[in-house]
Order: structure tokens, then C-alpha cells, then sequence
């Protein structure tokens, strides 16, 4: 079906049926109730985030998981987008798909030049490579181009790069009637819109934006599924298990990388351009370092090289991070108040640093845990959760690779 | 002129950071094989070694002074810290004063223990995987170091002085004949640079002249042959990984008064030292201390405001854009050997 | 005017003349065995005509174009494959997408964007994998990881690999080494078959003389870099100089 396997499409029927049904799923606590304000997630700008972070994801996949280049600077790309969006709504219009379209062509561009030159070398190299690309992007973005008083503020630097009433917005209009800011819209509906479904005690809320992000994800996951299962897949695998086979069977290894650098660096620009979409502001904080190793992270936490696990651990990272920052000391108390006091209170000194504000240590923890014993991510570790429970302990690695190999090599449909 | 020689003092102490953490993550690159990206985070460790001892030397009594109100009439609390309770207080007041340069002492016992900790208990059990995992592995722990500190320390800067006497500024320019004023340089930054100058050149040494240096070149020459003739050159590297951990906290402790220790100073010092490390050569000791130099020395001139009236933000991309051009042109850095990282 | 013409090549690596002055003539269709004791320069003049190293003199010709300052994937376009002394595959992929990987690169050129369609349905590459396999005797082994695989049958899929792209120079780098009797016995009716089923050159450099003998139609020895004496097998079995270069090392069987 739709080119794919049967096993592929029942994968692509379940992320549809999963993004589709987010706002039911991800609220599964009546409103107002103490457990929803902790776990709920059905926010709109939650579940953006959700798929937006699902798609930088599963771009940083194709080429991380298939070539094995470790890059460190992918965020540069979301914030290219960001910027290249929030110009277009300035310029332009409101309406998201030009923005989106430009977002991915710049960062298309700019992924080529950087990949042209960090794709000289390989390995550590590379990563610190388009390492010191991002931070030299992220001074760029924060001091460089962002200088207020400049003629040519292409950034606007620390403030971030904002709408203003001012903008020409040539395709639109600079303010609205009542003298506001005009709203981001595909074609009319504007992006904050949200229908909001009341069953009782339960309120879910559907979002424009959300499903247009969802749209795109689910697109974009497509793509990703047919590329890994494309000649072209199989060169980036051959890529990043012998490169030498690959020159001396007449293949040249360059273009297949800096195609998957910029494939993946588009989809980054994608993921930016959403993220202005939903909420026209571009700051140069979302190029820093910082935010490439949380992509890094997120990707990991998933399972590399799989195809399911950059949404897993897209939505795992954002969700714990939202549940782990909202845990203050008011509700540990809370929880733990059944405790005597003693207990009490030494339970929320040890637990204190982890949350809250401390949500980075958990997080950088669980990094840590996953890659010493779990390198194959939420997807391996659900995959021998799976096998201690249903299936026999014995089944090596080896069998379920040849299984996996198998699956790959059952053409499609 | 005085501009320039100005400039070029700036870079030195700058320069001298760059060096230094860029040397320790070339010799654990060149033992060990892994690129250390908590590397960074020691040298924050290390400036809050130094923020560390302040605090424990500044520990302090209260006690009344009934002899003294404040202003709501009650007796006065004074607090005198333990040392200068203990010592004297004219004792206790320099020890206190010197809190920085003491904290050397405190920190190199440290900083080796939490050096071998981390290659004992972590990184050995990474040398057989993939290169990409050994990245992950020590990003994530630097990532767990600096929050750690942060949940200790705040996220605030803590200003840790320099001792008194190295507070003021000399002035460089009288002493070659310049105008007064010309060239003011902070003595402190001086202390810095001849600090690191005798560091690197104690590495250096270490290596050059001792059986055990001598076994550790070789080890970074050709690790296989170096293991074959039944040196147990593991535990050497154990205790190399222990020394570039030391040399990376000391450039953290001497450099807390030039900049106010903060939990991310580490990340921010370990990329432009990974591209300082590049620049140099993977691999090239000299090129490590070599390319740090240049590149603080490079980051100095770019920051001169008539520099900068040419090209505006120059001083914020410079060491990147050197970087790039230098890989373009001499991939394997200034100082690079043939073989190193090239799979 | 032989497929591949050494003319002339001469390579130093700092103070060492690794070849001197290699003149070296192979016909086409032919088997042509380069031997010589260690260190006599057989790997690098092997390099110097896959690429890997250019030479400081001299030129290589192959099928009267030259292949100095070509990069290896355009070498190998040019129809030149090589087999290694460690067999090199896709360790990572199954055997059937390591037999894919050489037919497509054989069909589309050194590179092609082609990711929107999935490979198995390419019928036309998907046969030419299968029949290669067939014939390496390697079918019922198609969904393995390749890494899995044993010394011999890695060996099998690597020149298996390298004949899929029919080239008309088959480099080999001393096949055999460090196999057992058996695998190399194997290997040995394998290159035979190969040799009589295909209009092919085949260059092998080998340490073994058991394979030498068994195969070479004309062998070139090698001594400190230079060519000592080229000629046929019974020729060469009895030379003075032969032996002498071999003293110590292999008795010329």
C-alpha cells in the first residue's frame, strides 16, 4: 500500500492513527483534577511541539541513523528556518506556506555549503566540524546580523526576530482592523484556532496548528520510510559500514553523504519554519549548541537507525521535560505528604535537584543510562521488554537483525 | 603600535585557556583515543574548586559583640570566619586573600580523583565502541557535571577575586617605552599566562625526559606495538587521563578571577577548544598549544574596535572562520600527522 | 598493447624507494600472477593502480587511458575491481543488499538519487543479485548479515561483488591469506572457474605458490621494488634469480 510494506504501512497507520488521535490520548485526566495539570499534554503548543520536534527528529535520523555521521550542529538549520519563516510573514504574509517553503529551501542551502565542507572529513572530525558551523551560526544570529542599529539586522539579535505593525507584508495586510498584529493562517484559518470538545468532565482540545504540523510530520515520515527503504537507504547504510567497499565498487561516497546532510538539514529547516508558524518569533537560542545535543538526545532516547524512533523520542523528551519541570517542592510535598515529616522532607531534598529546574540533570542521566546499557533506545528496550515478557529469552540479537533484515528485503506492494 | 602589542597581550591570557584545555584533550585524544566532551566541564569543575576553597576558607563564627548595636538596638553579630579565629586574624586574612592560588593545592587532588573515576568508571568501558557513542557518552556527562554544580552552586556567576596584591594593573607600555597608560595589562592576566606557560612546559617535560613520558609518546605513536612488548600501558593512560584532567582544572582555578566561575563557562570554552584542537592537528600536542595561542592572540586583534569598523562582528567568528579555512586548506591542521583519525 | 601498461612507475615514501622503475605489461584475458618476497613493493604497486597512492614517475594505462589522479570509484567505473587480502564488505547489510549495492552501481553510475522507490521492486537488479548469488552457491544464505558470514564465504561474496559489476580487470591481493587448505582449495576452482567461464583479466598478487602455480598463464616477480624477471610459470619455476630473491623466505616450488 502507498509503495510500502505491509509491515511499513501498519507502522505509518499507527503514527496516523497516534497523531491523529493526540488530543484524546495525550489528556487522558478530566480537567481541573490534580493528575491532569501534572500529566495532561494535550496542549496545542505542547502537541506542536510534539511533531515539530518529531520531524527535526526524523531528519536527523536519515542521516545520523543511516550514514552514522554524528552531527552536533543540526540546530543551526532549525533556527535558519525560524528566521527565514518569521522574514516571510514580515515581507509577505501571514499565510504559513511560503514561509515554510522558504524555510526549507534556505536551510536546504545552507546545509549544502556547511555539508560541503564538514563532509571532508569524517568521524570526531566531522561532528566538531558542524559543531563549530552552529556556534558560528548561533554568534552570527546573536551578535553579528543581529545588531538593532545596523542596516542590516537580519536577526535582530538578542530580542529575537519579531513582527511588528510596521512590516510591509506586501501579500497581506501590516495591521489588522483593530489595529493588532495579524495572526499566522494556511489559507484563512488561522493558526491558534482550536475546537474545543467538552465530554463531561474531559476537555480536548483540536488545534488548526497541531493538525497542520501533524500533516506535515506524517509526510515527512512517509518520505523518511521510503528513503530508508530506497536504493539510495541502502547506499547511506553501505556508507557508514565500509566506505572503502564503497569507492572501490565504483561508488562515490560524497554525494550520498551531503545528500543526506542536506535531506536532513531540510527537514530542520522545516521543523523551524513550524515552529515560527505556530508562533512567529525566531530567537538565536534555538541554534545554540545546546539545542543541536538535544536533538543528539532526542534521537537517541528514540533508537538510531530505526524508523519509529525519532518520533518516540522526540515526544518522550518533551514530555518528560514538561512533566519534570512542573514538579516544584509545593507538589513533592504533596505527593509525599503521607510520609511522617522527617521522611518528608529529606525525600524532597534528595528528589529536589532532579526537577524543577533541574529537569536537564534527569534528562542528561537518562542519556547517559540509555547509551551505556541501552544503546538501541526506547525501541530496543521495548523490543526485549517484548521478548521477557511474550517471547523466548533465548532469541539472539543476531536472529532478530536477520528478522529485521528479512523484513527489509520483503518488497513492497 | 601600543594598540597592537596591547592586543596581542589580550590574547595572551585567553590564549593561554585555549592551550591549556585543548593540550589535556589532546593527550586523552592521543592515549585513549576518545574525545573527551566532558572535558570542558573539568575546567568548570576546577574554577569552582576555587570558588570551593573561598567558601570553605571564608566559613565564619557569629558571635555577639555586646559592646556594639546595630541600628534596632541589639547587640551587633560579627562574623569572623574559623581561620582567622584559628590563625590570627592578620594570618587568617591573608589565607583568605589568597584563597585562589592556594585553591592549586586543593584542586590537583581533586580533579586527578575525579579524572580517574571518570576513565575508570566510565570511559575504559567505551574504548571498544564506536566513536560516535564515546561523544554521547561524555557530552552526556558533561551535560550531568554542569548541572550538578548548577544544583550546588546556582546559575549565577560567582566573582572570586585575585589576591590583593595582583588586583591593580601594570603598566606595560613605561617599561618599553611607551606613554604612560598606553598599554595597561592586569597583572593577574600576567600571573595567568606565566601559569600556563610552566604547565605546559612541566607537561612537556613529563613527557620528553621520564620513562613514563617516554612510554606514552611511544603509546601515542603506535598503541599496538607499545602493548606488545608487555607494557601494561593501559594503567599509564589511566593516570595520563588523571593528568589532563589536573592541567584542565588548574586553567579552570587560575582563570575564576578573570571570569566569574559559572556552571556553563565549560561548554563555552570546549567548542572553540575543539576547533583550537583541530585547527592544531588531532593529535599534535605542539599544534594544541600552538593553534590556542593563535587563535586567543586572533580573537584579541579581531576585537579591536578599527578592526571591527571594517568588518563589523568580526571578533565573534574569527576563530571559526580561520578554522574553516584552515581545514580547506590543510586538512589535517597546522601540526597534524598523517594517520591520525582517518579511517 | 596489453589491457592494463605499467610504464615507468617509480613511488618513494620518504627516504625508501618502495618501486623503482615497474614496467609491467598485462594481456588481455589473461591470469597474471605478480610475486615477490615481502616488502618488494607488490601492495603498492597495487595502490598506485586502484588510486589508493599516485606514483612519483611513471604512468598507468588502462585499456590505453590513464588512470593517474583518478579517484577509486572512478577507476573501478573505468572497469577495474578489486578484492582485498581482508575480504571488504558491507559488514552492517545482508548478502543479498551487498550483491545489490555493486549492480546498482554498475547500472546507475558512481552516484544516483534514487530514493523514492523501493529496491526490492527494482526487477532488473534484484535478478542480477540473485543470479550472482546462484552462482557464488550463496542463495540460501541471502538474509545472513554479512559479517556473520565465514572467512571463505566472505571471500565468496567479496569477488561474488566484484564480478556482478563485470569488470574487465580483476585485481586480487593475495586472496588466500591466512585461509585454511580448504577455503583455499576453494577459492583456487573458483578463480579457475571464473577464468574459463568469463571473458576477464585477473591480476593476483600471492604469497602462495600453491595458488600462483595453480593459476597464473605468466608471473612477474618482484625484488626491492623493481620487476626481476617476467615470464611463464615453468620458466620462472627454475630460475637462478628467483630463487636467489626467495632465499630464506619461500622455496619456489
Amino acid at each position: 500500500m502507498l509503495g510500502l510494506t505491509k509491515k511499513d504501512f501498519t507502522l505509518f497507520m499507527v503514527v496516523l492513527a497516534m497523531v491523529a488521535l493526540a488530543p484524546f490520548i495525550l489528556n487522558p485526566f478530566p480537567q481541573g483534577s490534580s493528575l491532569a495539570q501534572m500529566f495532561n499534554a494535550g496542549y496545542p503548543d505542547l502537541m506542536q511541539r510534539f511533531v515539530i520536534f518529531g520531524i527535526l527528529v526524523i531528519g536527523f535520523n536519515i542521516l545520523f541513523g543511516l550514514t552514522g555521521y554524528l552531527s552536533f550542529g543540526h540546530a543551526a538549520f532549525l533556527g535558519v528556518g525560524s528566521y527565514s519563516a518569521v522574514w516571510m510573514f514580515k515581507l509577505l504574509g501571514m499565510n504559513v506556506i511560503p514561509g515554510i517553503l522558504l524555510s526549507m529551501v534556505v536551510a536546504g542551502i545552507f546545509a549544502l555549503a556547511i555539508g560541503y565542507v564538514s563532509l571532508r572529513r569524517s568521524g570526531i572530525y566531522f561532528s566538531i566540524l558542524t559543531l563549530a558551523f552552529a556556534q558560528m551560526s548561533y554568534n552570527l544570529a546573536y551578535s553579528v546580523l543581529g545588531n538593532p542599529t545596523s542596516n542590516f539586522n537580519l536577526t535582530n539579535g538578542e530580542t529575537g526576530l519579531q513582527l511588528l505593525l510596521t512590516d510591509p507584508r506586501v501579500l497581506g495586510q501590516s495591521t489588522t482592523a483593530d489595529g493588532s498584529l495579524p495572526v499566522t493562517n494556511f489559507f484563512g484559518i488561522a493558526m491558534r484556532d482550536s475546537y474545543e470538545l467538552r465530554l463531561g468532565d474531559w476537555l480536548f482540545t483540536f488545534n488548526a496548528g497541531y493538525y497542520l504540523c501533524g500533516i506535515i510530520m506524517l509526510i515527512s515520515f512517509y518520505i523518511s520510510i521510503r528513503i530508508f527503504r530506497s536504493p539510495f537507504g541502502m547506499m547511506l547504510r553501505a556508507v557508514k559500514s565500509n566506505q572503502q567497499r564503497m569507492n572501490y565498487t565504483g561508488l562515490n561516497t560524497k554525494p550520498y553523504t551531503l545528500a543526506a546532510f542536506v535531506i536532513s538539514g531540510i527537514y530542520a529547516g522545516l521543523a523551524g519554519g513550524l515552529l515560527s508558524s505556530m508562533d512567529p518569533l525566531a530567537g538565536a537560542e534555538r541554534m545554540h549548541w545546546t539545542a543541536s545535543g538535544e536533538i543528539v538526545i532526542m534521537a537517541i532516547l528514540g533508537g538510531v537507525g530505526t524508523l519509529i524512533g525519532p518520533i518516540l523520542g522526540a515526544g518522550f523528551n518533551e514530555y518528560f521535560k514538561n512533566i519534570l519541570s512542573k514538579i516544584n517542592d509545593g507538589v513533592l510535598h504533596q505527593w509525599l505528604g503521607f510520609l511522617p515529616d522527617g521522611v518528608e522532607d529529606f525525600l524532597v531534598t534528595i528528589i529536589h535537584p532532579f526537577v524543577g529546574k533541574g529537569w536537564h540533570l534527569t534528562l542528561g542521566l537518562l542519556f547517559m543510562v540509555v547509551i551505556i546499557f541501552l544503546p538501541g533506545g526506547l525501541v530496543e528496550g521495548g523490543k526485549r521488554l517484548g521478548r521477557m515478557i511474550f517471547g523466548n529469552p533465548k532469541r539472539s540479537t543476531a536472529e532478530a537483525e536477520a528478522d529485521a533484515a528479512e523484513q527489509r528485503n520483503t518488497a513492497a506492494e | 603600535m601600543d594598540q597592537i602589542i596591547l592586543q596581542f597581550l589580550n590574547g595572551l591570557d585567553k590564549g593561554s585557556a585555549y592551550a591549556l584545555i585543548a593540550l589535556g584533550l589532546t593527550l586523552i585524544f592521543g592515549t585513549l583515543g576518545v574525545v573527551n566532551f566532558a572535558h570542558g566541564a573539568l575546567f568548570m569543575i576546577g574554577a569552582f574548586c576555587a570558588v570551593t576553597l573561598q567558601r570553605i576558607l571564608t566559613l565564619s563564627t557569629i558571635v555577639e559583640d555586646p559592646t556594639k548595636t546595630d541600628f534596632l538596638g541589639n547587640p551587633a553579630k560579627i562574623s569572623t570566619p574559623y581561620v582567622e579565629s584559628w590563625f590570627g586574624p592578620e594570618v587568617g586574612a591573608t589565607l583568605i586573600d589568597w584563597s585562589v592560588p592556594l585553591a592549586i593545592l586543593f584542586a590537583i587532588p581533586i580533579m586527578v580523583a575525579i579524572g580517574f573515576i571518570m576513565e575508570r568508571g566510565l570511559i575504559k568501558h567505551f574504548y571498544k565502541r564506536p566513536h560516535a557513542d564515546q561523544i554521547l557518552v561524555t557530552f552526556g556527562l558533561a551535560i550531568v557535571l554542569q548541572e550538578v554544580i548548577k544544583a550546588f552552586y546556582g546559575a549565577n556567576p560567582i566573582p572570586t577575586g585575585a589576591p590583593e596584591a595582583f588586583r591593580g594593573s601594570f603598566d606595560f607600555g613605561v617599561l618599553i617605552g611607551f606613554d604612560p597608560n598606553a598599554i595597561i595589562y592586569p597583572y593577574w592576566r600576567m600571573v595567568y599566562f606565566a601559569f600556563a606557560a610552566v604547565i605546559i612546559g612541566a607537561v612537556f617535560a613529563f613527557l620528553q625526559f621520564t620513562t613514563f613520558g617516554m612510554v606514552v609518546r611511544a603509546g601515542m605513536a603506535d598503541r599496538e606495538t607499545v602493548g606488545l612488548l608487555g607494557i601494561n600501558i593501559d594503567r599509564r593512560f589511566t593516570i595520563m587521563f588523571g593528568i589532563a584532567a589536573a592541567v584542565a582544572g588548574l586553567a579552570g582555578v587560575m582563570y575564576a578571577p578573570i571570569n566569574s566561575p559559572n556552571y556553563h563557562m565549560g561548554m563555552d570554552f570546549l567548542v572553540l577548544s575543539f576547533v583550537v584542537v583541530v585547527v592544531g592537528g588531532m593529535g599534535s600536542l605542539p599544534g594544541a598549544v600552538l593553534a590556542g595561542f593563535l587563535l586567543g592572540i586572533l580573537e584579541a586583534f579581531a576585537s579591536m574596535n578599527e578592526v571591527k569598523a571594517i568588518v563589523p562582528g568580526i571578533d565573534q567568528i574569527i576563530i571559526y572562520v580561520v578554522a574553516i579555512i584552515i581545514i580547506l586548506a590543510r586538512p589535517r591542521g597546522l601540526m597534524g600527522r598523517r594517520g591520525v583519525m582517518e579511517e | 598493447m596489453g589491457i592494463l601498461e605499467v610504464k615507468n612507475v617509480g613511488k618513494r615514501f620518504g627516504g625508501l624507494q618502495a618501486l623503482g622503475d615497474v614496467n609491467l605489461s598485462i594481456a588481455e584475458n589473461s591470469v597474471h600472477a605478480i610475486i615477490g618476497p615481502n616488502g618488494a613493493g607488490k601492495s603498492t604497486l597495487l595502490n598506485c593502480l586502484v588510486g589508493k597512492l599516485i606514483p612519483d614517475t611513471g604512468s598507468v594505462l588502462f585499456d590505453g587511458q590513464s588512470v593517474l589522479g583518478r579517484k577509486p570509484y572512478e577507476i573501478n567505473q573505468m572497469g577495474i575491481s578489486r578484492v582485498f587480502q581482508t575480504p571488504e564488505i558491507f559488514g552492517d547489510l545482508t548478502v543479498m543488499e551487498n550483491m545489490m549495492i555493486p549492480c546498482f552501481a554498475k547500472r546507475d553510475g558512481s552516484f544516483g538519487l534514487n530514493a523514492m522507490t523501493n529496491m526490492l521492486n527494482d526487477r532488473d537488479i534484484v535478478n542480477r543479485a540473485e543470479h550472482m548469488l546462484e552462482e557464488m552457491n550463496m542463495v540460501d544464505k541471502r538474509h545472513m548479515h554479512s559479517a556473520s558470514l565465514s572467512r571463505g564465504d566472505k571471500r565468496r561474496l567479496e569477488i561474488g561483488m566484484c564480478l556482478s559489476q563485470e569488470p574487465r580487470l580483476l585485481l586480487l591481493d593475495e586472496p588466500t591469506a591466512g585461509m585454511a587448505r580448504a577455503d583455499t582449495n576453494n577459492t583456487i576452482d573458483l578463480l579457475k572457474q571464473i577464468k574459463d567461464e568469463r571473458d576477464i583479466t585477473i591480476a593476483i598478487i600471492e604469497h602462495d605458490m600453491h595458488v600462483v602455480f595453480s593459476l597464473a598463464e605468466r608471473i612477474t616477480v618482484l625484488a626491492q621494488g623493481t620487476p626481476l624477471v617476467e615470464d611463464t610459470p615453468d620458466n620462472i619455476k627454475g630460475h637462478p634469480k628467483v630463487r636467489e630473491a626467495y632465499l630464506g623466505e619461500t622455496q619456489a616450488a
